[in-house]
């Protein structure tokens, strides 16, 4: 079939891989996003990574957007980390988390500084970081080198019927080939949990996937409200989905056929040594998920859309694709695959699936994926509860 | 090439099939992707591609099976042909949610 892809990455320190090779400027709060842009700005290359938390949050919530921002750090699509933070404590603990894997890593502190003493000395670094880093060269890797992960979003029912079976079959080949491929959105499993909860591997990770799923739901429902309109979204209902069973059934038929190794919290790594298909407990929304999912490790997103998601990521590529042939016509800059084909008879699933195979190839060797060539950066962190 | 099928359904016995276009009302050809049996229906409404209709007559309360499996409940009387949607289904397990 030559469905196998020859695939390339860069090496990290640690033994981990990567299809991209980005010097991040990393900034731990709010407050340090101006400072983290405009090193960016002076060191053309780097890319600043804003985001909206890191002030007085604590506990669960507090680790989660640790556990975010070091697992960014540790992504193999990262090659080093220049790290900014209002204040020194919590800076330093991102950094020493990023540290550990041998990657070059920097942190500042802005109080006492200021942004523009700050600014300068994170340049110089990141500038010698990026210099260093356009050294690394692509090696062969393998498909257990490198981890997949999966959501969709703006789904229709051309999801469930097209572009999530396609997912699916490059889903059962990487895990078939030694690979590791997340899934998530929790809250759109609903209707069809007991498909998931069957296909753990065994009692503990039944258990612990139904506990996820009933804490989760749990927390949802306990508000009462009308999720029509949220879950399924206005997107959703406006592509013909109705119900959020229905709409769980076709994000369920973009998780292959293989069995659940295991089960993460959100932004939790994987067991390196334990390869194949992970559930993580995540929000449905599309840039929470794949933030979280790129803080575990993955570092190429399968995106299928019915309605025309745009999402992308700072440092994990979002490969999208569709099988609704108007989204394929009126949003075609944001489409890699286009598998419209299938639902009209043109070709069969395994065809599509080799259709899906060589984009994933060509973009794990260096092709920019739509979301990367128009800019798609959404870096979104997931907050459990209010901050003090 | 074949013709392109009207519309679609996942499972052979599934209750609700998916307009695979924009659809006038009227006699269709369908298939069923898992099974790939042909299918005919009549259409009672104009309906968008990706939006349902229902195979067959549902009383109110009575399940909507999509998948081979209950994808939410008729909240209204569904005659076969009809159009199918936040007018006349709702979740069953997300009691609130409803139009």
């Amino acid at each position: 079939m030559g469905s196998k892809p020859r695939l390339t990455g860069y090496r990290r320190p640690d033994g981990t891989m990567g299809i991209r090779n980005h010097v991040i400027i990393l900034p731990v709060d709010d407050l340090s996003n101006a400072a983290a842009e405009a090193v960016a700005k002076v060191v053309p290359g780097t890319l600043a990574l804003p985001h909206g938390y890191g002030r007085l949050q604590f506990g669960e919530d507090l680790e989660l957007t640790f556990r975010t921002l070091i697992g960014t750090g540790l992504n193999g699509n990262v090659a080093a980390v220049v790290v900014i933070g209002i204040e020194p404590k919590w800076t330093e603990r991102v950094a020493a988390g990023i540290a550990k894997s041998g990657k070059p890593v920097a942190s500042f502190s802005i109080e006492g500084k200021g942004d523009l003493q700050v600014i300068a000395d994170a340049a110089r670094v990141a500038q010698i970081f990026l210099q260093d880093a356009s050294e690394i060269t692509r090696e062969p890797a393998t498909e257990g080198d490198l981890i997949m992960s999966i959501k969709c979003g703006e789904s229709d029912t051309t999801s469930g019927l097209g572009s999530c079976p396609t997912t699916s079959e490059a889903v059962d080949r990487w895990v078939a080939a030694g690979g590791t491929v997340f899934f998530g959105e929790t809250s759109e499993l609903t209707g069809g949990e007991h498909l998931i909860a069957d296909r753990c591997i065994d009692d503990a990770c039944r258990a612990l996937f139904q506990k996820t799923y009933d804490n989760y739901i749990k927390v949802i429902e306990s508000t009462g409200a009308n999720l029509l309109g949220s879950q399924p979204t206005q997107g959703n209902i406006a592509g013909g989905l109705t119900t959020i069973e229905e709409k769980a059934l076709g994000n369920i038929a973009k998780t292959g056929s293989v069995p659940v190794v295991g089960v993460l919290a959100p932004a939790e790594a994987p067991d390196r040594k334990k390869p194949g298909l992970y559930f993580m407990d995540t929000s449905s929304a599309a840039a929470e998920c794949v933030t979280l999912m790129a803080a575990a490790g993955a570092v190429v997103h399968l995106f299928p859309t019915g309605q025309g998601n745009v999402i992308g990521n700072p440092i994990e590529p979002v490969l999208k694709l569709t099988a609704n042939k108007k989204t394929a016509a009126s949003m075609k800059e944001h489409i890699d695959l286009d598998v419209s084909g299938l639902l009209r008879q043109e070709y069969n699933l395994t065809k599509a699936g080799d259709m899906m195979m060589e984009v994933i190839e060509r973009t794990v060797n260096g092709r920019l994926c739509a979301a990367e060539a128009l800019g798609h950066r959404e870096y979104t962190f997931t907050k459990l509860y209010i901050s003090a | 090439m074949a013709k392109v099928p009207d519309f679609l359904l996942h499972h052979d016995g599934d209750s609700v099939a998916v307009a695979n276009d924009d659809l006038q009302p009227g006699t269709l050809e369908g298939l069923s992707v898992k099974e790939q049996t042909k299918h005919t229906a009549v259409l009672n409404h104009a309906i968008p591609l990706g939006h349902k209709f229902a195979l067959k007559d549902h009383a109110e309360g009575e399940a909507i099976i999509k998948y081979g499996i209950k994808v939410g409940i008729a909240s209204q009387p569904i005659k076969k042909g009809d159009y199918v949607h936040t007018h006349n289904m709702r979740s069953y397990r997300w009691e609130a949610s409803r139009a």
